[in-house]
């Protein structure tokens, strides 16, 4: 068992400062993951040669896996830091931000983008108002369990990190943002405004980006069915265009 | 005159609700967050949330679950606000159906709902186990609507620093930082409200997220807002043991026939399940961390000879697991390495909830019914501050049954919007007409604090001052409490506050600086620590989750009543109002 875990950081002072590497030993305790040792070098922060340094800053919340906050590159994978155990990791554990995000510093990224393209495919219910309104739709309990794997999604960005469409020289929105469009065409509200979302996908940047590589629904910390989703999507898309053309 | 204008600062459900309602009302809000909405601590609910639908044709009704949570408070609530919100929680859960959360199905199609602690009906409706996250994507989606239309903007990474007050001691605005450029900007606002959450954060590990440090109603309890039953906090009866953090084990576990158990002479020892025949491992959560304390110290039974005992649910089918509690025994497996669906699950009582907060008011009419658009509902003692969710001290309380938390936020949000909208449109001055001059000497005295932190160049570090903080807090200030033991604490809390003077801020980039805003929040959890601390002193008495084994009983006659904090220089100073018990009349407490 390791007495020291050997950290290497990837730290940038801002958006525009050239990138640098610290490197940070810390002691080794039983069931950390990778926040519980950054939290460890903020009550020391001193890099591997005993240099007095400022504590890397990194973005977390909830420290379960639920609200998404704190994706990173880690040895080279996108996951979340939270559920990083260390003594699943090898050393020196090599800490970078998402890459496919601007930096605003060290390990924080700024992924903005993404809520821009879940009001893009106009990702809601619409309802008509919070006022007592009876009881929702009924709902089949399969379509359910098809409804809430979609819903987990907690906009991490690890679906863009690992997707090679997503690039500084393309738009595309990213595969969670189709398991969104699917979830809010299947509730039976949502249906109704299911052309406005397939509009939406039709556009820049979305579902014809897509370029089937895969690797969103591999690196999915939620287990989405992502692919399936960019499928049905797409299948509704065609669909709509069809009747679209008929329509006109 | 200008039209109205709203701030709410919290983006988790009470926050996102109350900017809802008054989005409907027709008004504009600036929504601020430390974080993007998306990720507050409300994701963290697991188990679900309180109505009486009575699909289960049980026989449950509203005035049953009123009457449940008034009980499953020790009789500490104000009744008028329970019994709206439990009348109100059917509709709420019909209406988040509406908005598309996913909630667990019958074969038939109609809600599901399930059993929790404190009740013997079915009356917690879920999405898995994954509840709260589900009902904050659907309010977060009806916001983005609202902010697709223009009428919310958005201030995701700003740290509220305090309320701008006028000449007469009315909120007027809010002051507030940006995390990133670590600019200081006041922003004028005729209504304000915190749903700031919960303040966890002070016992340094807690079920809550990082963000939970209660820094906001610190801030404004330093302003004069009152600070009410600080002293009851909840403490969880199963949390997995963590270095960073406790993660919670839902009361849904138990719900759906999970069985805590020790070893005892070679066999398990169902022991809530002996002491309790009637509602076995679903007795309130006050009595089962109590109980989990009393086999691990008293009797040295935990596993092992440890603070640990087992959470069984490895005798349920695969398949239920899955549907019904897949989210966090997934949290289980990652973090723990253990399959649960194969072997108990180790756990132990950890910090969870807040009942106390921000002091707030309310009106009922003559039969109790909270009179919804009247101003004075969720409003501080602060004229135009508000506040809603767990950072008031409403609905729950000496101890919160488990699944009332995500009902009172949404409840909180449906009174707080409406109460800020009546009184913001009838002022007799706007904050518009306000003498910018106010709002400058807030941001300047904002500005020269922040200053001060950025220069700290002591010896200190503030990240082992929480440390240090948050082990006393949990040694001392949780499950059993001893006098001898909270006087020691609060003389540490104040050991700690001259601790902090002598800071080193360690970091002097001005661009998204994390050890400025979190050692001003380390500044104010001293303050809260010390209101926790010191309402436990002096509540000589045991009620709900405040326990004292030299004072065992209830103490009806001298303490059945509100704890009230006020800030002064030299600490919390304490006055008690009585407790608004027109509906149920007190009586003994018996599971």
């Amino acid at each position: 068992m390791p007495q020291r875990i050997e950290f290497r950081i990837r730290r940038q002072d801002s958006p525009q400062a050239p990138p640098r590497w610290e490197e940070f030993s810390v002691p080794y305790r039983p069931n950390m993951n990778v926040i519980s040792t950054l939290m460890e070098i903020q009550r020391n922060p001193v890099t591997r040669d005993g240099k007095r340094t400022s504590p890397p800053v990194w973005e977390s919340n909830c420290l379960e896996e639920v609200c998404g906050a704190c994706s990173m590159l880690i040895n080279g994978r996108v996951r979340q830091a939270c559920s990083a155990l260390i003594d699943h990791l090898t050393q020196p554990i090599v800490l970078k931000p998402m890459s496919k995000f601007p930096v605003v510093r060290d390990l924080i990224v700024d992924r903005s983008r993404m809520f821009a393209a879940l009001t893009r495919v106009r990702a809601w219910v619409p309802i008509d108002g919070t006022h007592a309104l009876g009881a929702g739709p009924r709902v089949d309990p399969h379509g359910q369990e098809r409804a809430y794997a979609l819903s987990r999604c907690m906009t991490c960005g690890c679906c863009l990190e690992a997707c090679p469409q997503v690039n500084a020289r393309s738009d595309f929105m990213g595969a969670f943002v189709f398991a969104q469009v699917e979830l809010h065409n299947m509730h039976p509200t949502g249906a109704m405004h299911a052309g406005e979302r397939l509009e939406a996908v039709m556009g820049l940047g979305g579902i014809a980006d897509c370029a089937n590589a895969q690797n969103c629904v591999a690196v999915c910390p939620k287990e989405i069915p992502l692919t399936e989703a960019i499928a049905e999507v797409g299948r509704q898309t065609t669909k709509y265009m069809v009747r679209r053309f008929f329509w006109r | 005159m200008a039209q109205p204008r709203f701030i709410v600062v919290g983006g988790g459900l009470a926050g996102l609700m109350t900017t809802i309602k008054v989005c409907e009302a027709g008004y504009p809000v600036d929504l601020f967050s430390i974080v993007p909405v998306k990720r507050s601590h409300s994701v963290c609910a697991q188990g679900g949330i309180n109505a009486s639908v009575n699909v289960k044709g049980e026989g449950d009704s509203p005035q049953v679950h009123f009457y449940e949570t008034v009980k499953g408070g020790d009789f500490l609530g104000n009744q008028p606000l329970a019994k709206g919100m439990c009348e109100a929680a059917p509709g709420i859960v019909f209406l988040l159906d509406r908005m598309g959360v996913p909630f667990n199905r019958t074969p038939e199609g109609n809600l599901d709902f399930r059993r929790f602690g404190g009740t013997l009906f079915s009356r917690t409706a879920f999405v898995g186990a994954t509840t709260g996250q589900q009902m904050l994507y659907a309010l977060d989606e009806q916001v983005r609507r609202y902010e697709a239309e223009g009428l919310v903007e958005k201030y995701e990474f700003w740290d509220f620093l305090s309320a701008v007050l006028d000449g007469e001691g009315v909120c007027r605005g809010i002051a507030a930082q940006d995390l990133r450029t670590m600019e200081i900007k006041a922003f004028p606002a005729d209504a304000v409200c915190l749903a700031t959450g919960g303040c966890g954060i002070i016992y340094g590990k807690s079920t809550n997220s990082m963000v939970c440090t209660g820094t906001a109603a610190s801030a404004v309890y330093q302003q004069g807002a009152h600070y009410a039953n600080g002293e009851f906090i909840q403490v969880h009866p199963t949390g997995i043991p963590g270095e960073d953090k406790l993660r919670l084990m839902s009361e849904s576990a138990r719900g759906e026939g999970g069985r805590i158990w020790v070893p005892r002479d070679g066999t398990p020892w169902y022991f809530l399940e002996e002491k309790y025949p009637k509602y076995g491992n679903l007795v309130p959560r006050d009595i089962a961390s109590r109980e989990i304390f009393h086999v691990c110290r008293v009797l040295k039974l935990g596993v092992d000879g440890k603070d640990v005992v087992y959470l069984d649910v490895s005798h349920i089918p695969r398949e239920t697991l899955n549907r019904k509690l897949g989210g966090i025994l997934e949290i289980y497996e990652k973090f723990a390495g253990d399959d649960p669906r194969k072997v108990p699950m180790k756990v132990f009582p950890c910090v969870h909830y807040s009942m106390g907060g921000l002091w707030i008011d309310y009106e009922a009419d003559a039969d109790g019914n909270p009179k919804v658009g009247n101003p004075r509902n969720h409003q501080t003692n602060i004229p135009g501050l508000f506040a809603a969710g767990e950072v008031d001290y409403e609905y729950h309380g000496a101890n919160r049954l488990g699944a009332n938390s995500l009902l009172s936020t949404f409840y909180a949000g449906m009174l707080c919007g409406p109460a800020m909208v009546s009184h913001a449109t009838n002022l007799d001055r706007s904050a518009s007409a306000v003498p910018s001059s106010v709002f400058e000497a807030e941001r300047q005295r904002q500005q020269e604090m922040t200053e001060q932190i950025c220069r700290m160049d002591g010896s200190e570090n503030p990240y082992v001052i929480h440390k240090e903080l948050g082990e006393i807090m949990t040694d001392n200030v949780t499950v059993v409490r001893y006098n001898e033991n909270l006087q020691a604490t609060d003389n540490a809390i104040r050991a700690f506050q001259e601790r902090w003077r002598r800071t080193n801020i360690q970091d002097a980039t001005r661009w998204a600086n994390q050890a400025v805003p979190f050692t001003r929040a380390l500044r104010n959890m001293l303050e809260l620590a010390r209101v926790i601390t010191l309402g436990a002193l002096r509540r000589d008495e045991s009620r709900g989750a405040h326990y004292k084994p030299d004072f065992p009983e209830r103490n009806d006659p001298q303490w059945l009543k509100t704890t009230k904090a006020t800030w002064s220089p030299g600490g919390p100073v304490f006055s008690y109002d009585p407790v608004d018990s027109s509906l149920l009349k007190p009586e003994l407490r018996k599971y």
